[in-house]
């Protein structure tokens, strides 16, 4: 048996997170963020600003709480049996745990995609035009089929599907699905989108395409994406946070965690050694 | 000896042979100082098996023909004017020997008399040459397994393979079942439709099964056309289906979405309480309390309604097919893949908005599955129609009416004393063929598309 | 941006409403389930629980030997055959000396049931001390008198809507104000055969129809059924064709119409093998077949469940395939082939319809004493009890229900109790 107690990263303390964790003008603030499954915590006094039209990649092994701590910003937790949450989480300064806050409002200011391609079985259109009819965002069918068409665009699938906007999504291939999801966040025109490891279900070609398309959408939009991957931590985003074992351990502008990790535990898990 | 001392004996042999075997092969073995191929009970096994199936076998067939052989030879030897009777005084006349051969009362008709004694004669004689060959077959299989037993024989492997090939003949006879009710309801159904056009039986729109007794007498003619059976039947599973469809699919939506998992641990068994209820009770609870209560109903409105309308079979009916949606939903409902709920919710979907929008879409095939197994049992529900619904054949699509169903009219036609191959019966069989197509066909689609579903979230 | 919102907003009231909606429709739809289940069960309780008790009728009988007719009381078949009917009839007159009239008169004997006659007569002939004495003995009172003593008739009813005329509720008060009317356990109905006589009807010829019945049933389904999953399950090639074909068999048999069963029995086993008619023999053959896609399809899913690592283990000590497979896989699968099992039987035992095509719809008041004696089974004798106007067979086909709903009850809770200490097991 492997003795767990002598394995180092676990000898390391963790008081608070290090780096420049609170910025200015921030999109998303939490503080004090704990989150419960039953009697086991998942996330340990999380506290993070997420920057306007910023991308923010969130990194660290598996089982490290990032999924969790991103699935509280638009209240996903909610739809878990015993799940609950205490601390702050503000969108602009609006408590968005408050009691008159409303989660189907929020979710449509918080958009996510996930980390399976999960097109509705509709055709494609019906897809994208799925918020906007429950919202009643369009008033006229012109004006949805615009609204159709402008966020296939953004999402860079009009061009490979605009002959078959009646077929079923789900036949798409991995990575059309993926932006087909994409498409179906922006039409509702959210505020932020969380993306959860958007691309680990892709081949590295439509990797590249999402990851470009994240670039682009974050000139207009904020983007909280967890992901496995370094190296698309590095590509894509301005910030990176490193989570381990619930404990967000270090924030700050991407570069300096990747070149001059501040934790041991996150030099640990950049140079590989772990994770 | 009768059926049950043979029986008993053989079961003897049974375990007598057993024994026999085992320690006959112990014996052989230490004789030979040999070891045995096989544990010393599989040729026990052997024997016990070769020394009692084939005279089980023969006894079971002998009993079976017994008795129509005998009554055949009876039959054959009475006088002529009694062979021209129609067969109803035959087997009557065979009842009635049968029931004085065992009083032994003395008889003064000597026709009668003649036959008890001729019918004794027979079953005498067959009881002994039953016996004989019985016994004879059992011994003459137990020492001739005998014979073979040898400690290199491989006991272990014959064994085996007997209780292979029995476990297939058990496996076949559910087939064998299916062919057989292919077959009875085909034969019958054929010589019906020798004397009753298969249009005018499928199209006809005058059910009156009822045949002249007499030359002259009036609309005694025997019509049938089924079309008013077909409709009724079409009729009271509409309105199950109108019933059970939209209770059973909410109930399962809110179970799996909703409820608390402890109001569900008690609410799925108390529904499912709903299919084990027989339905002669169903049927008993419409005709005692949901018709009249409808009829009164209907009245306070100002209609009139008769008090066998097919509205209280077709509520009650529907009540029962409850279970059969909702617990078919259920399991395809919780079926659906988490990640479209989580798509839909992240979207800002309302909880029924996810449900009508993208879980019932998506799980569709699966409810029209149920569906379609709820309304194959709504058309072959016989209990509570025969019960609640009557037998006035009428043409009519208004539930508030009195209609006939096709399972009713089996019932009418094959209750009661009549010669088995009247166009009457027939008629039953030829309805039989109908609804058991129907049924199959509806159970062989809802099979498919579940099968079909449950590979796209496989 | 801003806009979006709000139009957001504006019709979140509505949505919110929506959604309430539809949570209270599907809780309706459970709630309406439930109150027509409860409904059914209330209804035949509350009828059918009068049943449980009969009116009993207290008369002084003179038992006279002349009326009786009898010369040597001692000669059993002359103490067979007296003439009891006129004793008790004699006595009621004795009680109510100012009858006069034939319909009055007739319907003064009415008071009680025939079977009083009968009743009489086993009492005279085990002890025939009593001839020439006077007893004081109590009768099965007449259908009608026990109705109207469980207040199912009303008296404030004009005479003529009445089954009770004025002059017979006269009657019946003088009984009660003499304490001769009293309302006991029905044993009756526990003990007798089917009987024309509403107050006389019981159920034991049903039961023990049902009984023998079942045992058929069982003997056959059970082992038939289990060796038939073991093959499909344990033996069978995969992917082949028979087996496939055996397979949608197996899954159709189980949604034919159980009336189409009844069609075979009766082509196949009346027709053609000649087994006779109304007995438990050939229901349970009807029945077996009927009972067996279901036994074969929960064994079949309580066999898959068994883990494959006790077959390998087993085979890897060097056990055959049929001994793996007898010894250490159905073991382990047996509770839940048992519980299939039950259920199967259960649904057999509520059967009804299969049953009237092979004739066990008929008339039968003697109690079967094997399984090729002609008789009924319970659902059968509800049917036709269910048929009878009699107010009193109403009651009693209520009563009846009850009793085949216990039974249900009683194997559908030993199926749970199996199918809970299987599941703690694993």
């Amino acid at each position: 048996m492997i003795n767990i107690e002598k394995r180092e990263e676990f000898d390391i303390k963790i008081d608070k997170t290090v780096g420049k964790p609170f910025i200015k003008d921030a999109k998303f603030s939490t503080r004090n963020v704990d989150v419960f499954y039953g009697e086991k915590q998942a996330i340990f006094d999380a506290n993070i600003d997420i920057g306007k039209n910023q991308i923010i990649a969130m990194i660290g092994p598996s089982g490290c709480g990032k999924s969790t701590f991103l699935r509280c910003l638009n209240r996903m937790n909610d739809t878990i049996q015993d799940c609950h949450i205490s601390g702050d989480i503000k969108l602009d300064d609006e408590d968005i745990y408050q009691k008159q806050q409303d989660p189907v409002l929020l979710r449509a200011r918080v958009g996510m995609v996930f980390q399976k391609p999960n097109p509705f079985p509709k055709s494609i259109y019906d897809n994208v035009a799925y918020g906007a009819k429950l919202h009643g965002l369009a008033s006229s069918k012109i004006e949805l089929d615009e609204l159709v068409e402008k966020s296939l665009i953004r999402a860079g699938l009009f061009k490979e599907v605009k002959d078959s906007l009646h077929k079923s999504g789900t036949g798409l291939s991995g990575g059309q699905q993926q932006r087909l999801c994409i498409a179906r966040t922006i039409a509702i025109d959210p505020e932020v989108i969380l993306m959860d490891e958007p691309t680990s279900a892709l081949d590295p070609i439509a990797t590249a395409v999402i990851e470009e398309l994240m670039i682009d959408l974050s000139k207009k939009y904020t983007i909280a994406i967890v992901t496995h991957s370094m190296q698309q931590a590095a590509r894509v985003s301005q910030r990176t946070a490193y989570f381990h074992l619930g404990y967000l351990v270090e924030v700050n502008d991407t570069n300096t965690v990747f070149t001059n990790p501040e934790h041991q535990l996150t030099e640990n898990y950049i140079t590989g050694r772990f994770g | 000896m009768t059926f049950g001392v043979i029986f008993t004996a053989l079961m003897a042999l049974l375990l007598l042979g057993y024994y026999i075997g085992k320690k006959r092969s112990i014996r052989l073995s230490d004789k030979s100082n040999q070891r045995l191929h096989s544990l010393p009970q599989h040729y026990g096994y052997l024997i016990a098996f070769w020394s009692s199936a084939p005279a089980l076998l023969i006894l079971l067939f002998w009993s079976v023909l017994e008795s129509s052989v005998i009554n055949s030879a009876i039959i054959a030897q009475l006088p002529v004017q009694f062979q021209q009777s129609s067969a109803d005084e035959v087997e009557l006349f065979i009842n009635e020997i049968i029931n004085l051969s065992h009083s032994g009362v003395t008889i003064s008709d000597e026709v009668k008399r003649h036959a008890v004694f001729y019918y004794n004669e027979l079953i005498e004689f067959s009881n002994w040459v039953k016996s004989l060959i019985v016994f004879v077959l059992a011994f003459m299989g137990m020492f001739i397994a005998l014979a073979f037993v040898k400690p290199e024989m491989k006991a272990r492997n014959l064994v085996e393979r007997l209780i292979r090939w029995s476990m297939i003949g058990c496996a076949l006879i559910a087939v064998l079942t299916t062919v057989g009710i292919i077959f009875s309801v085909i034969f019958e159904s054929i010589i019906f439709f020798k004397t009753v056009n298969v249009f005018d039986f499928l199209f006809g729109a005058h059910w009156s099964p009822q045949e002249a007794i007499r030359e002259d007498q009036v609309g005694g003619s025997g019509s049938f056309g089924a079309l008013p059976l077909f409709v009724g039947t079409l009729l009271i599973s509409f309105v199950a289906l109108m019933i059970a469809v939209p209770l059973g699919l909410m109930s399962a939506i809110y179970l799996s979405e909703y409820s608390s998992p402890r109001f569900r641990l008690f609410a799925k068994p108390v529904l499912e309480m709903l299919a084990g209820i027989p339905t002669v009770v169903y049927g008993f609870f419409a005709a005692i309390t949901v018709a009249p209560f409808i009829r009164d109903l209907g009245e306070s409105l100002g209609l009139s309604l008769s008090s066998e309308s097919a509205l209280a079979a077709g509520i009650v009916m529907g009540v029962m097919i409850i279970p059969f949606v909702s617990s078919l939903s259920d399991d395809v409902i919780s079926a659906v893949p988490q990640a479209l709920r989580d798509g839909s919710y992240a979207m800002g979907a309302t909880k029924s908005e996810t449900i009508k929008q993208v879980i019932i879409p998506a799980a569709l095939p699966g409810i029209v599955s149920g569906v379609l197994l709820a309304a194959s049992r709504a058309i072959g529900e016989t209990m509570i129609v025969v019960m609640a619904a009557g037998l006035s054949a009428n043409l009519t699509f208004n539930p508030l009416e009195a209609v006939t169903t096709v399972t009713v009219q089996m019932v009418a036609l094959l209750t009661g004393d009549q010669e088995f191959d009247s166009t009457k019966t027939l008629a039953a069989f030829a309805l039989g063929l109908g609804l058991f197509l129907t049924t199959l066909v509806l159970n062989i689609i809802s099979l498919y598309v579940v099968r079909k579903y449950q590979e796209q979230y496989d | 941006m801003i806009s979006n919102t709000k139009k957001i907003k504006n019709k979140l009231a509505k949505r919110y409403a929506k959604e309430k909606r539809f949570q209270i429709y599907g809780l309706s739809a459970i709630a309406v389930s439930i109150a027509f289940l409860l409904s059914l069960l209330i209804n035949i309780s509350t009828t059918g629980f009068p049943a449980f008790q009969q009116t009993y009728i207290n008369i002084d009988v003179n038992i006279d030997s002349k009326l009786l007719n009898l010369v040597d009381k001692y000669n059993e078949k002359a103490l067979f055959s007296a003439n009891y009917r006129k004793v008790v009839n004699q006595s009621l007159k004795t009680l109510f000396p100012g009858v006069k009239g034939r319909k009055q008169k007739k319907a003064l004997r009415q008071l009680v049931s025939k079977s009083a006659r009968y009743q009489l007569r086993d009492l005279v002939i085990n002890n025939p001390d009593i001839i020439n004495t006077k007893q004081s003995l109590w009768f099965l009172a007449r259908d009608d008198v026990d109705v109207f003593m469980k207040g199912g008739i009303d008296r404030s009813l004009p005479e003529s809507d009445r089954r009770l005329k004025n002059f017979q509720l006269v009657w019946i008060d003088k009984l009660l104000a003499e304490n001769r009317l009293e309302k006991r356990f029905n044993i009756n109905f526990f003990t007798q055969g089917d009987s024309r006589e509403p107050e006389q009807a019981g159920i034991k010829g049903a039961m023990i129809g049902s009984l023998l019945t079942m045992l058929v049933t069982m003997l056959l389904s059970f082992p038939i059924g289990v060796a038939a999953a073991i093959y499909l399950e344990e033996f069978a090639p995969k992917n082949n064709r028979w087996v496939d074909i055996i397979e949608i068999n197996i899954n159709n048999l189980a949604a034919v119409p159980s009336i189409v069963f009844g069609l075979l029995g009766l082509a196949v086993f009346i027709g053609v093998f000649g087994v006779p008619r109304s007995i438990p023999l050939i229901g349970g053959l009807v029945l077996t077949l009927m009972t067996l896609p279901t036994i074969i399809i929960s064994s079949r899913a309580s066999l898959r469940a068994v883990s494959p690592s006790i077959r390998e283990a087993a085979l890897g000590l060097g056990a055959s395939r049929v001994q793996t497979t007898f010894h250490h896989v159905v073991p382990a699968a047996m509770p839940g082939i048992l519980t299939g099992t039950i259920i199967g039987m259960a649904q057999a035992l509520g059967e009804t319809a299969p049953l009237l095509m092979i004739g066990m719809v008929a008339f039968i008041a003697d109690v079967p004493q094997g399984i090729t004696d002609p008789s009924t089974v319970l659902p059968v004798q509800i049917y036709l009890w269910s048929d009878s106007p009699e107010r009193a067979f109403t009651e009693r086909t209520s009563a009846a229900i009850m009793v085949l709903l216990g039974f249900l009850i009683v194997m559908n809770l030993l199926a749970v109790i199996m199918r809970r200490k299987f599941e703690k097991k694993r």
